[in-house]
């Protein structure tokens, strides 16, 4: 191993690393409040939590919106199998799928040097 | 029906034909992008791109507070472009809404063309124009670190500007004003965060390893002559 080759190893290390501790830790931290989008699309309902689970009362666009057709997929919302403590362990899995998917990609689109 | 945890568009905002047209038009400009990105991957970038996604996918589940009762979170075309170029970073934000789509049902199916169209195309193209066009100002680190603020600013209200556009051609016309002005103004303060974000982590970048940022390249600065090869 070239000394080049160790210090972009030594670097993508530490860039994962970062990217697992965000998901992993960092995300309990998460603002738990509707974002931009859904915010605006929420604009002119108030959010009403009963005994089937949150409803929204009044005039507002997210009342066109369906649920997700996997709604009910293992990770779904960032959870495992619907629990909140499980955030992190979701990221983490989310992080380790995305560099693995996104890596393998890229690394199969790469141009080889020509010999 | 859980609404705190969604962060992109869910099926059902914009009509079926509007979500079709954008389902096309995300292929195509995935399809393109991929083409182009081919140029930029090599044996020491492709490792690198596949990070910058999973760091965007860590980063979007960080939502931030920007007003009473709302959040907002990274988008990340501007921080990928300014890494990985304008082609590779698309493809990096596109692969994290497709994972969210698929593992984390965050994000519509049929929506996803549409989520895809804003942050990973329109927002990632504004991004790297804006980093572009202000290259020359980006030598210095507290230069670059400026640029790559502004960049993801714009980054952030452009994309705000392409879910406006869709709800124009396939949303409830009652609505459109009114959305038109909360999500823009949102997107703003939105912007603010995904451009301080984005300015830590491009100088983090920078810092460290400047030859893996992207936007450095052809950029030459007296202390990185031994980084080039003679041949």
């Amino acid at each position: 191993m070239t000394t080049t080759t160790k210090r972009n190893t030594g670097f993508l290390l530490a860039f994962l690393a970062v990217a697992l501790v965000l998901a992993g830790v960092v995300s309990y931290f998460a603002d738990p409040n509707p974002d931009g989008l859904d915010h605006a699309t929420q604009t002119g309902c108030q959010v009403v939590t009963s005994d089937q689970g949150e409803s929204l009362q009044g005039t507002c666009i997210a009342q066109n919106a369906k649920a997700h057709p996997l709604a009910g997929s293992p990770l779904a919302d960032y959870a495992v199998d619907g629990n909140e403590s499980t955030t992190g362990l979701a990221g983490v899995i989310g992080v380790v799928v995305t560099v693995t998917l996104a890596g393998g990609l890229f690394w199969l689109l790469r141009r080889r040097p020509t010999t | 029906m859980t609404t705190s945890v969604a962060m992109h568009m869910s099926d059902g905002l914009i009509d079926t034909k509007t979500s079709v047209i954008f389902i096309g038009v995300a292929v195509v400009g995935v399809a393109f992008a991929a083409a182009r990105a081919r140029n930029d991957l090599d044996d020491r970038t492709a490792p690198m791109a596949g990070l910058v996604a999973a760091f965007v996918f860590a980063t979007q589940m960080l939502n931030f507070p920007v007003l009473s009762g709302v959040s907002g979170h990274l988008l990340g075309g501007a921080l990928a472009s300014i890494l990985v170029g304008p082609w590779v970073g698309a493809l990096c934000v596109s692969i994290v809404l497709v994972v969210q789509a698929l593992v984390f049902s965050d994000g519509g199916l049929t929506a996803l063309g549409a989520n895809i169209t804003n942050m990973a195309l329109i927002g990632t193209a504004a991004g790297f124009l804006v980093a572009t066009a202000l290259k020359r100002f980006a030598a210095s680190k507290p230069g670059l670190i400026a640029v790559a603020f502004v960049a993801a600013l714009v980054n952030t209200v452009v994309a705000s500007l392409g879910f406006v556009l869709e709800y124009a051609i396939g949303g409830d016309p009652q609505f459109l004003g009114g959305v038109t002005t909360t999500i823009v103004g949102v997107h703003v303060l939105i912007g603010i965060g995904e451009g301080v974000i984005t300015a830590l982590t491009v100088g983090a970048v920078a810092a460290t390893r400047p030859d893996l940022v992207y936007l450095l390249r052809g950029t030459r600065r007296p202390l990185e002559l031994r980084e080039e090869s003679p041949a």
